[in-house]
């Protein structure tokens, strides 16, 4: 809405009245009222709720009390929130790892040329256009010890105990959000890629810089703020790895996939205790806020400098 | 992830000022006088599936069309959905006038929050309907001596299943004692057939194990104790030696390779066992319908046998002694309008489990919960089972609520979070003695 509006006729056409700006300086801050209004009815009133409930004994249903600290301290001495934690962050690191290059290069591959690119891309972006809870039953489906694939295809060695081995869930986990994430990344590296000038190519092609070595010295650093923002939405959003995880595992085997998300549902809503599971939303605020703010650190500080200086 | 639609749907009929529909469509009908201006009727959740879907809608029309005035509308959900949906939409006032649920620890939470009806006294009103019932399906709807909910559908005991082929195949007999349990065990793992199916992923398919396993160890008083709350009653030498044999029978190989990815919601674990895949099963009386339904004459061919659990020697408990879900139970939500809740009281009266409903569940292989059903049983072609289920109802000396039921639902939720870890042997039988310890009163 806001460029419907700098770019109306007149408007761009070399307005030097500074009190005319400042007009329409104001007239567009009315424009973020909406934005603004959901983001405080939708974002920041929940999240002050959360955090009085933190401080409430409150079973979801009955009268809500006070209960000072004991949420917080019974929380902290709670050997689940370190396992819950722990585990958050391994999905979360390698996750990062196994996601980001794949992508990197998928992504690559697809801004590309070739022939059956177009064909091939379609496939690659297919999960994403599934829901986690559907693709949680299709694997949970597929993967069963007695009646899914293994048994289908007649591949023994596919006939794991995957959802019931504590080390084998974990993994499962990690590859099936891969498997689902993936694709999301893979079109915001193909839309850097093609931001990229060709003409940097052309130059390193009569340097003599054969594929390899444009892929290092061209296509990686002009990406770096394009890996700044996939990562920011990869470690961020795995802090809420939710649906994909409660439908595939429940956090099972044992307490082996309980990420911090999951185990705050559990305790909210399963064993109803809002007071604890509230501390719980909080740590994970504070947790993703923090992340985020350091990912933006990596950026450095001329982040608002050109790549294409000189161009 | 329903809950956000929903409100939005009724926000937006709210907007267009057609309350309504929104008392059709959703269960706004019940949060305030205004949604259901005048008229009575009353709105319901229940659990979607069949045939008792179709049996509850068939019951819901019929009693609909009979009191114009006193509509029900039933909405469906599933099964572990509902639990979380309809524990929230409590607590936000915007339950449904007719609330279903099992009784026991989750309707104590209900009732000591006021969020339902004290029925007590109109039970009293009509002690014919009071009559209706096995006096025992009681026990689960009454909270500090009052009655806060109406029993239905059919009681549910844990049975012990086998396959009759692969148990003539190997010569054995189904067991008696635990000690014949573990030499089964042997036997089948040798014959290259896994013992018993068991979909460990639904954690409650495991705690069926230890609610008998405790009742026939240490009797029906262990379990007493720990649900009044009674100090350190976790901490039985019973429930260790409970913990201590399961891990014996996880060793052994007792359960199919593989049985924490096997859930019971897709029903895997019955296919186990009527696939020959599996020689036993333990599991509530409710899958006999669905192995019917789903074994290819299976069960029509008379493979299907069924036991009650075996004794343990030197333990306590009489073999006679059952547990499982009493019945089901339905409440009226205490912040309906005196219409719905007068609707509501006609529906229990007239509505629910009428002949036909009666006959629908026992053609489904189930045992309603009324007195006077014996020549119907008898008349049915599945006669042996639901006799057994039914001898089991009214003479178990004991008949113990599934335990997530009867505990308040942060206990149980910390019980079948500690059951998985002690089939998966990650906790001792004492650390799992003293983590459930530590939930006593909560």
């Amino acid at each position: 809405m806001s460029n419907a509006i700098s770019t109306a006729p007149g408007a761009a056409v070399g307005i030097k009245d500074s009190r005319e700006t400042e007009k329409r300086k104001a007239a567009l801050a009315w424009l973020t009222l909406p934005a603004l209004f959901f983001f405080l009815v939708f974002a920041v009133i929940p999240l002050a709720g959360v955090l009085i409930l933190s401080f409430a004994s409150w079973d979801g249903i009955g009268a809500i009390g006070a209960a000072g600290m004991d949420n917080w301290f019974s929380v902290f001495a709670d050997p689940g929130l370190y396992n819950a934690l722990g585990l958050t962050f391994l999905i979360m690191i390698v996750s990062w790892l196994v996601q980001t290059p794949i992508s990197l290069l998928l992504g690559v591959f697809t801004a590309g040329s070739q022939r059956y690119r177009a064909a091939l891309a379609v496939l690659y972006f297919l999960p994403l256009l599934l829901s986690s809870a559907a693709v949680a039953i299709a694997f949970k489906a597929l993967l069963d010890p007695n009646f899914g694939l293994a048994t289908g295809l007649g591949l023994p060695f596919l006939a794991q105990d995957w959802l019931g081995v504590p080390h084998l869930a974990l993994g499962l986990v990690i590859f099936v959000i891969a498997w689902q994430f993936v694709p999301f990344h893979t079109l915001i590296y193909q839309g850097g890629v093609r931001q990229i000038p060709k003409s940097l190519y052309e130059a390193a092609q009569i340097d003599g810089a054969g594929t390899i070595k444009q892929f290092f010295h061209i296509t990686l650093p002009q990406l770096k703020y394009t890996i700044i923002t996939s990562s920011t939405l990869m470690v961020v959003g795995s802090l809420t790895y939710f649906d994909l995880i409660f439908v595939l595992t429940g956090g099972g085997p044992g307490n082996s996939t309980r990420i911090l998300a999951l185990d705050m549902y559990l305790r909210g809503f399963r064993a109803n205790l809002m007071g604890p599971a509230s501390v719980i939303a909080v740590i994970l605020v504070i947790i993703g806020l923090g992340l985020a703010l350091f990912l933006q650190r990596l950026g450095g500080k001329d982040k608002q400098g050109s790549q294409l200086e000189g161009l | 992830m329903k809950q956000p639609q929903t409100s939005r749907r009724s926000f937006l009929a709210l907007a267009a000022l057609t309350p309504f529909a929104v008392a059709a469509t959703s269960a706004c009908g019940t949060s305030g006088p205004g949604a259901s201006s005048g008229g009575g009727g009353a709105s319901m959740w229940y659990l979607s599936g069949e045939p008792n879907q179709t049996t509850m809608q068939k019951a819901a029309d019929a009693f609909s069309s009979a009191n114009p005035n006193d509509k029900i509308t039933v909405t469906y959900f599933q099964n572990d959905a509902y639990k979380t949906k309809i524990k929230t939409a409590i607590g936000a006032g915007q339950a449904p006038t007719i609330i279903y649920g099992w009784g026991g620890g989750g309707l104590k939470t209900y009732a000591e929050a006021n969020q339902v009806e004290d029925l007590t006294s109109w039970f009293d009103q009509n002690p014919d309907l009071k009559k209706k019932f096995f006096p025992s399906v009681f026990g689960a709807a009454t909270v500090n001596g009052k009655i806060y909910a109406l029993p239905n559908q059919y009681v549910a005991p844990i049975v012990l299943f086998y396959n009759k082929e692969l148990f003539a195949k190997a010569g054995v007999q189904p067991p008696k004692t635990w000690d014949d349990i573990m030499s089964l065990v042997k036997t089948f793992n040798g014959m290259g057939v896994a013992p018993f199916s068991l979909g460990g992923q639904s954690r409650w398919t495991s705690m069926m194990w230890l609610e008998y396993l405790l009742d026939r160890i240490g009797g029906p008083d262990v379990f007493k104790a720990i649900f009044e709350g009674k100090p350190n009653a976790w901490m039985d030498p019973a429930v260790i030696e409970t913990g201590t044999k399961i891990q014996e029978l996880v060793s052994a190989d007792g359960f199919i390779k593989g049985f924490s990815s096997i859930t019971a919601d897709s029903n895997a674990d019955q296919a186990l066992l009527f696939t020959g895949k599996a020689a036993m099963m333990l599991h509530g009386s409710w899958t006999y319908g669905g192995m019917k339904k789903n074994g290819q004459n299976f069960v029509q061919d008379g493979k299907l046998g069924f036991v009650n659990f075996p004794t343990v020697a030197g333990g306590k408990g009489d073999p006679k002694n059952g547990v499982g879900n009493p019945a089901s139970y339905m409440s009226i939500s205490s912040k309906a309008t005196d219409k719905e809740k007068e609707s509501a009281k006609k529906f229990f009266k007239d509505g629910i489990l009428t002949d036909t409903v009666i006959d629908a569940y026992i053609n489904s292989g189930s045992v309603p919960i009324v007195n006077g059903i014996e020549d119907k049983l008898n008349g049915s072609p599945d006669k042996d089972f639901l006799n057994f289920v039914y001898g089991m109802a009214k003479n178990a000396p004991s008949f113990q609520q599934s335990w997530d039921q009867a505990l308040s639902p942060t206990a149980a939720e910390a019980l079948l979070n500690n059951i998985d870890q002690l089939f998966l042997k990650s906790i001792t039988p004492q650390q799992f003695a003293e983590n459930m310890n530590a939930t006593l009163g909560k």
